[in-house]
């Protein structure tokens, strides 16, 4: 049991570190665009980091989380375009290209929204809840596209990427870091949420709904949290992809974008901490590698996820790391 | 006599033409342990999950510590001191033994809501889990996964969590169902000891566990308790003899 | 606002219900029996309209398309059922959303391989071309008309399927007890496959109908597919009835809202407000309906487990 316990905090390791040097190096080297490929990487990992939250450690499918992913999005998209104008938002109220007051619309908003959502949504289970979640993103998606205000269907640009006080985000190597350094503070509140109280509720509330209440807590109250917590975090990545294309559009709020969410989820490991590392490292560079060969490449892909999920159940972390164990 | 710690009048609960609780009435008082015994399909299960808070009676009430049940869900009937055991074991099948003594330790002291403390460095939710699996006979077995447990031990596992609950009633439901002889022996004689922590509605097809624990029996048939009193009554019931053991008139 | 636009509308609505009732009558048969969600129920649309507008342009005959199109539906579906669905049946909802999912990259990349990235055009039969006149002036298309005829007949046919027949029977008994059915001799694997096929062939029958409105192309098989998942859940998961009601609903609340959310708002905003307004509320109509009826049913209307 040890054994497997450090197999898995080697490959955590490996992973992280990897993710570092790699685009260290290719910046040295002067190749910006693996840059940026490891901060897509990078940013795609936070967003499903947040939903492992409630899919991982409350085993809630949410089929939604693009409209978190989105919001996010849509938060930095319209504060920066505002600013960019140097138009108030609504009372008065200044807009901003600083990335932290950006960060902090973003979690807000997503949080609030979740509330709402969660709070129906959590009410049904199984494919119920599965249905809900989507059905809620996409009223969220057609809002955007009968919107025009932001762009409508076209979405919305960001001309000169939001700022981060003391650094120069439009060169691609300190917008990285930022990144990087957002998803290692993403994976740490997840670890921890994971092996506290909170976390002991939420996966007994994932086993078995019904004892978690027979010892006297709601499993509502729980996954409702969980919920807007997993929304906000994927929210805060929203904002960074955003800021990484500089440019918003309804396509992070669509169905599908919900689906790769869970599918880097699945191919790295469903619940585990660099899960969502791992599939976002293994998604990027399926996209990087067959798009390169053949513009078909979501066939591939789609039968690479189809043998992952009727064969290699576990995701890659549970190829290398084996079966997740709780003390 | 003081007031019952849990009193049930006149509950009704029907599923279509089904009357699965029918007019049922009893009550638990401190230091007792209560049997419910009848047949299959008499709606003892029913019954029990009405009392939990799991099924909502059409009509009736339930009462416990002298405050009315309705409204209140299964959690926050637990918070109130009224612990269940599941006539199939219910447990967190990943967690261990400990851990799922221990989540009942940390839903007895208060929020759940605590973001970063671990809980496997919280002596606090541990030390009082492990003291529980101790007196469950549970002790050597505290970091097996629950879904490796065998049968026997697993229904030892949900009282101790009960336990842990410190509640002012228990509700078991068939604790001895799938239990060796010499299991049942030892539960037996463990549940004796429980009755001076809190009353005890049993529900139970071991007659020998029944005769055995319980200071009063009630006889349930057909969603209807057509006797109430202590063993030799029952035991001497000519309607019970006829409804429950077959016997002819 | 006449009597006729209002008719012309509510006519727009129902068929809308209609094409959404072919849709989740399939899924919600499959969830019911099978219990397996299937998000490439929108890929069997997809594939009818494809077939029947293929079909149609070799032959020269939309009849000899459509009826290809309930083949290669139900034969697309069998094939998908006996090589990957059935592996599904006792995985959990997460893996079945992911292998669907996966499905429809398949589905629609093969398409788009197959028919190239431009869509195809379906003609309305001559025999349907022309308008039928409507109570109080106005016109309606025959075409359209025939679609709800489609689905009238459909719904009929379903009901007595399950209700009259031996299939039916099956399917009933299918739903209440899996063991009992298997116990009882019946191949439980090939009565999946039926129902599966037959779920993809209603699809495929609303896509290829749909083909002679809109054009055919990847990825058209999508919203209809989200429509119908609000319906099922409107409806109540596993119950045909539900669906029937829930798409009549969401078909005429959609159309309706369109239609008349702009004239409701003109009269408390100023003109520059209303249609920006009118237009976001009403493309979310639906989904604050399908909300505000969970919030109170959380299993739908009709659901068959209390």
């Amino acid at each position: 049991m040890r054994q497997t316990v450090t197999r898995e905090a080697i490959t955590n390791a490996g992973l992280a570190l990897l993710l570092l040097v790699v685009p260290l190096a290719a910046s040295v080297m002067d190749e910006p665009f693996y840059v940026t490929l490891a901060t897509r990487i990078a940013v795609l990992a936070l967003a499903a980091v947040g939903l492992n939250i409630a899919l991982g450690l409350g085993g809630l499918v949410s089929f939604g989380h693009a409209a978190f992913f989105g919001l996010g999005g849509y938060a930095a998209g319209i504060l920066a375009t505002h600013a960019f104008n140097a138009e108030p938002l609504f009372l008065g109220i200044p807009a901003t290209t600083s990335m932290p007051a950006i960060w902090l619309v973003a979690v807000v908003v997503c949080g609030l929204v979740a509330l709402p959502i969660g709070a129906i949504s959590l009410r049904t289970s199984g494919v119920y809840f599965i249905m809900i979640t989507l059905a809620f993103a996409q009223m969220i998606y057609y809002f955007a596209i009968s919107w025009p205000a932001y762009g409508g269907q076209d979405g919305l640009s960001i001309y000169v990427r939001n700022t981060f006080p003391g650094v120069n985000t439009a060169q691609p190597l300190p917008f990285f870091l930022i990144c990087y350094a957002l998803l290692l503070l993403g994976l740490a509140l997840f670890w921890a949420l994971s092996g506290s109280r909170f976390g002991a509720a939420l996966h007994a509330a994932r086993q078995n709904a019904t004892r978690l209440a027979a010892v006297g807590i709601a499993p509502f109250n729980i996954r409702l949290t969980a919920f807007a917590i997993s929304a906000m975090i994927t929210g805060l990545a929203g904002a960074l992809f955003a800021d990484l294309n500089r440019f918003t559009s309804p396509s992070m709020l669509s169905w599908h974008m919900s689906g790769e969410l869970i599918v880097l989820i699945i191919l790295g490991g469903k619940g585990r901490l660099f899960g969502p590392v791992a599939g976002a490292m293994l998604y990027v560079l399926f996209e990087f590698a067959l798009g390169g060969i053949t513009e078909r490449w979501q066939l591939f892909l789609g039968l690479i996820l189809l043998g992952v999920v009727l064969f290699a159940r576990g995701g890659l972390m549970g190829l290398v790391a084996g079966k997740e164990r709780y003390g | 006599m003081a007031e019952p710690v849990l009193e049930i009048r006149d509950l009704r609960k029907s599923f279509g033409a089904l009357k699965a609780t029918d007019g049922v009435s009893l009550h638990l008082v401190s230091g007792e342990i209560h049997a419910l015994i009848g047949p299959n399909g008499a709606g003892k299960s029913t019954l029990i999950h009405q009392i939990s808070g799991s099924l909502t009676p059409d009509s009736g009430t339930i009462r416990f510590l002298g405050q009315d049940m309705a409204g209140l869900d299964m959690a926050a009937r637990a918070r109130l001191g009224l612990a269940r055991s599941f006539q199939t074991s219910s447990l967190a099948q990943e967690f261990s033994a400990l851990r799922n003594v221990m989540l009942a330790v940390q839903a007895k002291q208060g929020s759940s809501l605590r973001f970063f403390r671990p809980v496997m460095r919280d002596r606090s939710l541990e030390e009082p889990a492990m003291a529980m699996l101790e007196r469950a006979g549970l002790a050597d077995r505290a970091h097996v996964p629950a879904a490796e447990l065998p049968h026997g031990e697993r229904r030892q596992l949900e009282i101790a969590i009960a336990l842990a609950l410190g509640p002012k009633a228990f509700l078991l439901d068939e604790p001895m169902a799938g239990m060796g002889p010499e299991g049942s022996k030892n539960l037996t004689r463990f549940l004796d000891t429980l009755r001076r922590e809190a009353p005890i509605l049993l529900v139970e097809h071991d007659m020998d566990a029944v005769f055995a624990l319980a200071d009063r029996v009630s006889v349930l048939v057909y969603g209807r308790i057509i006797a109430t009193g202590k063993v030799d009554e029952i035991r001497n019931d000519p309607e019970v003899r006829r409804a429950y053991l077959g016997e002819p008139a | 606002m006449s009597t006729a636009l209002l008719i012309e509308q509510l006519l727009n609505g129902l068929q809308l219900g209609v094409m959404l009732f072919l849709m989740a009558a399939g899924l919600t048969l499959i969830f019911g029996v099978m219990g397996l969600i299937n998000l490439a129920h929108g890929s069997f649309y997809m594939a009818g309209a494809f077939a029947c507008a293929t079909v149609a342009a070799a032959t020269g005959s939309f009849w000899i398309g459509l009826i290809a199109s309930l083949i290669a539906a139900a034969a697309a579906g069998a094939i998908v059922e006996m090589a990957v669905i059935r592996r599904l049946y006792e995985r959990d909802h997460l893996d079945q959303v992911l292998a669907t999912f996966a499905l429809i990259l398949i589905f629609s990349e093969g398409t788009r391989w197959l028919f190239g990235s431009f869509p195809l055009y379906l003609d309305i039969p001559p025999l349907l071309q022309g308008a039928v006149p409507l109570p109080g002036g106005g016109q309606y298309q025959l075409y359209r008309l025939a679609i709800i005829g489609v689905g009238i007949v459909v719904a009929i046919g379903l009901y007595l399927l399950i209700s009259r027949t031996r299939l039916g029977m099956r399917i009933r008994a299918g739903e209440s007890d899996r063991e009992m059915i298997a116990a009882l001799g019946v191949d439980i694997s090939t009565l999946y496959t039926v129902v599966f096929a037959l779920g993809a062939a209603l699809a495929g029958l609303a896509g290829a109908l749909v083909g002679a409105l809109q054009s055919v192309q990847v990825g058209m098989g999508e919203p209809v597919l989200i429509l119908a998942f609000v319906v099922i859940v409107i409806g109540g998961i596993g119950s045909i009835k539900g669906a029937l009601f829930g798409a009549v609903l969401v078909g005429v609340v959609d159309t309706m809202g369109r239609f008349l959310l702009p004239q409701a708002l003109s009269l408390v905003l100023p003109p520059s407000q209303t249609a920006l307004i009118s237009g976001a509320l009403a493309s979310m109509l639906i989904y604050i309906v399908m909300a505000l009826i969970l919030a109170f049913r959380p299993t739908g209307l009709f659901a068959a487990q209390p």
